[in-house]
């Protein structure tokens, strides 16, 4: 294991001193993002997002305030360019809008949504928590992930509403205003007085918007850069991985490989030291664009911790391509030229330059094999505030893509001779 | 002395082609042993296998009491291998290569520094240690590579060609620290298509020639083989004809052999100024130009050509 981790270090280490490789995996995706920003007004207080008419289905069967709340914040001014609400009385026309791929989630709001976040009487008080059902169209994950980032928002509020009232009727209990007796009535009265002020506050755009809030409570306001950094990022991890997995071909070529395998080091750990040192440059590769996006952009990405699962489980699948690529592959050359392609036809299907949900089904079915789209998605859904729950679906995809890709290469590394020329 | 490498039988094919063809040899601890031969001959992959890097297709070795085969990793920690590419990391320090394939070596912390230190030393690049390898000579290239095949002491060290491609200065420094390393107790066992090479250095010398070893001996016992003979060289033009030459010198008193080797007439002879006048005269009789003539003593090259028929650098 120690053996590995050395080759790991070796390899990041000369990964970074190769100054053509720093150009590509650093400065071009900077410059590209830069470009972008320029492009689409963004430096210039333009406030395009590059993704626009978000096509949803909202069903509100609650008919009470919190549902009509929430319908009036997906038809406010505030998303008016950015969503298109098809209001439905039918659930199930709903979702069959969803699965003939005609919006990009439904929101079902149930009945009696309102009464169990706050019960009018103690007798409405209901047994089971009744929750808004999101139904996602899984072909086009960023717009999806957008709309629940949106309802996500709604339903902290209501939590933090909630929370307020419980907080607020405790310390009345504990300081003796009131008695544990009229607990109950008290928190009614409070949980209608929010209810009020945040229905009052829906024109003010204030309930939900796409100004959402991190679990920190800093505004967040999506950003087209946060669709462009992680797109341009991704497309040269690729290239990263492709090029760390050139560097085993070239090592068995410039003879530091049968070397390796001379000393007294096996050949798993020999392979695995290489993987290890893909992956730790990948990762360092988007940690520094990741920075470097934050500090001269000022582009938030979201959730810090989540961005760091993101980023592992990203660069884990995309080094997976790496490592089929290079299994492939006879020379460093055909990984270069292979992986360049790759890149490039990984951008595409994945959303790097425009948004997947622009693309035909088969396109967006095909992205689906490519780390980029999966990642976008994490990504997208962070920088709209998601949170580590919403990041399962891509970092499993994610997962299963390099755990697949990985098994693939191990067996034909098995097969390719790497000692001898 | 009792051996610290046991070779028998190894057998190395790629499909039809075999590449080493059942040799048997063994080598005494503390000595310089020398494996001669034309490039192609299988010299290196003889080492490989001896190394444990390629496996061979029959036959075995034992390096201690370990076998190749049975026990590859107990043999890495025996050997030192100095493969003839420069087989570094160009963009890392000399010292930063060593560190690393010294901790390949299991080598960390003090001992580690303290061991770099002294191979830097010893192959004369302490004051260069921090400079990046790609920004070294070919002579300062193949030092390090030396200097990594020596890190963790090795009792057996390999040494693959290791003066190719270098400047005489260099390879007089290579040559004089494979000397060096012998006096303090290492077996050697060097690769060379270099007759001279192979005279300097070796206590035993194995002549290899398309896979087999044809001779096998102390330099006298080999040198025997071809008597007291001498070696006449005869460079021609490039439009000359040196079979002709041969055919003709080869009638003359006192010609043992003629061989020819590209735009070259080697000629065996017991007294090579005897039959220098003769020689000369058939040449000019066929109006062939002679550009030069070496006179050699009886030597390696002599024995290979003896054996083979062919000049050790065909």
């Amino acid at each position: 294991m120690k053996k590995l981790f050395l080759i790991g270090i070796k390899d990041l280490k000369l990964r970074f001193r190769d100054r053509a490789a720093l150009i590509f995996m650093l400065l071009t995706p900077f410059i590209l993002t830069l470009g972008m920003g320029l492009v689409t007004g963004r430096f210039s207080g333009g406030d395009s997002s590059g993704i626009s008419d978000i096509p949803i289905a909202i069903v509100n069967l609650d008919n009470d305030s919190l549902g009509d709340a929430l319908v009036d914040a997906f038809n406010s001014e505030d998303l008016a360019d950015l969503v298109e609400t098809t209001l439905s009385e039918d659930p199930e026309a709903a979702r069959l809008l969803v699965d003939e791929d005609e919006v990009a989630a439904a929101i079902i709001i149930p009945a009696g949504f309102t009464q169990s976040v706050i019960p009018q009487n103690e007798n409405a008080l209901p047994n089971e928590e009744i929750r808004i059902e999101f139904y996602a169209n899984p072909s086009r994950p960023t717009s999806a992930g957008i709309i629940k980032a949106i309802v996500d928002g709604f339903m902290a509020r209501l939590d933090e509403m909630r929370l307020a009232s419980m907080t607020s009727v405790s310390q009345l209990i504990m300081s003796g205003r009131i008695s544990p007796e009229d607990a109950n009535q008290v928190g009614q009265e409070m949980g209608a007085r929010l209810q009020q002020n945040d229905a009052g506050n829906t024109n003010e755009a204030t309930a939900i918007t796409l100004n959402t809030s991190t679990s920190a409570g800093e505004d967040v306001e999506f950003d087209v850069l946060s669709y462009f950094a992680p797109g341009m990022a991704l497309m040269f991890l690729m290239y990263t991985v492709s090029y760390g997995g050139s560097s085993i071909l070239a090592e068995k070529s410039q003879g530091t490989l049968p070397r390796l395998l001379i000393s007294p080091t096996n050949s798993m750990q020999v392979l695995g030291g290489k993987i290890f040192g893909i992956f730790l440059t990948g990762a360092a590769q988007m940690l520094i664009l990741i920075g470097a996006s934050s500090l001269f952009f000022q582009l938030k990405w979201g959730d810090a911790f989540g961005i760091v699962l993101l980023v592992l489980a990203a660069v884990f699948g995309a080094t997976g391509w790496g490592m089929l690529i290079t299994a492939l592959a006879r020379t460093p050359a055909q990984v270069g030229s292979v992986g360049s392609a790759v890149m490039l036809i990984f951008a595409m299907l994945g959303g790097s330059f425009t948004q997947i949900e622009n693309m035909p089904a088969i396109v967006q079915t095909l992205g689906k094999i490519t780390p980029n789209a999966w990642a976008m998605d994490g990504f997208t859904t962070l920088a709209l505030g998601g949170t580590l729950t919403s990041l399962a679906r891509p970092i499993l995809a994610l997962l299963t893509m390099g755990i697949l890709l990985f098994l693939i290469s191990a067996v034909l590394f098995g097969k390719k001779n790497l000692v001898q020329k | 002395m009792p051996s610290i490498l046991e070779v028998q039988n190894l057998v190395k094919k790629y499909g039809d082609f075999i590449a080493v063809k059942g040799i048997s040899f063994h080598i005494k601890e503390g000595e310089i042993f020398s494996l001669l031969g034309p490039n192609g001959a299988g010299k290196t992959t003889t080492i490989s296998m001896l190394s444990t890097l390629y496996t061979p297709t029959s036959g075995d070795a034992t390096i201690g009491s370990h076998s190749i085969t049975k026990n590859p990793m107990a043999v890495k920690q025996m050997i030192g291998v100095v493969p003839q590419e420069i087989a570094l990391y160009e963009d890392l320090t000399a010292r930063e290569n060593l560190i690393f394939w010294g901790q390949m070596y299991g080598l960390s912390g003090k001992a580690l520094n303290s061991r770099v230190d002294q191979v830097l030393e010893q192959i004369g690049l302490t004051d260069k240690a921090k400079n990046r390898v790609k920004t070294y000579s070919g002579g300062m290239k193949r030092r390090v590579n030396i200097g990594v095949g020596l890190l963790h002491k090795p009792r057996l060290l390999f040494m693959d060609e290791p003066t190719v491609g270098i400047d005489p200065q260099s390879r007089r420094a290579i040559l004089d620290t494979v000397k060096d390393l012998n006096k303090q107790g290492m077996t050697v066992l060097y690769t060379t298509h270099y007759m001279e090479e192979a005279q300097e250095l070796s206590d035993r010398v194995g002549i290899i020639d398309h896979g087999e070893l044809i001779a096998l001996g102390t330099q006298a016992e080999l040198t025997k083989q071809v008597g007291q003979a001498e070696t006449l060289i005869l460079h021609i033009g490039e439009n000359e004809d040196p079979e002709a030459l041969a055919k003709a010198v080869s009638n003359v008193e006192g010609v043992q052999k003629a061989d020819v080797t590209n735009n070259q007439v080697s000629i065996i002879t017991p007294d090579a100024k005897d039959v220098l006048a003769a020689v000369v005269s058939k040449a000019n009789e066929r109006g062939i130009k002679i550009r030069s003539i070496d006179i050699r003593e009886p030597n390696l090259e002599a024995v290979f050509l003896h054996l083979t028929g062919r000049a050790l650098r065909d």
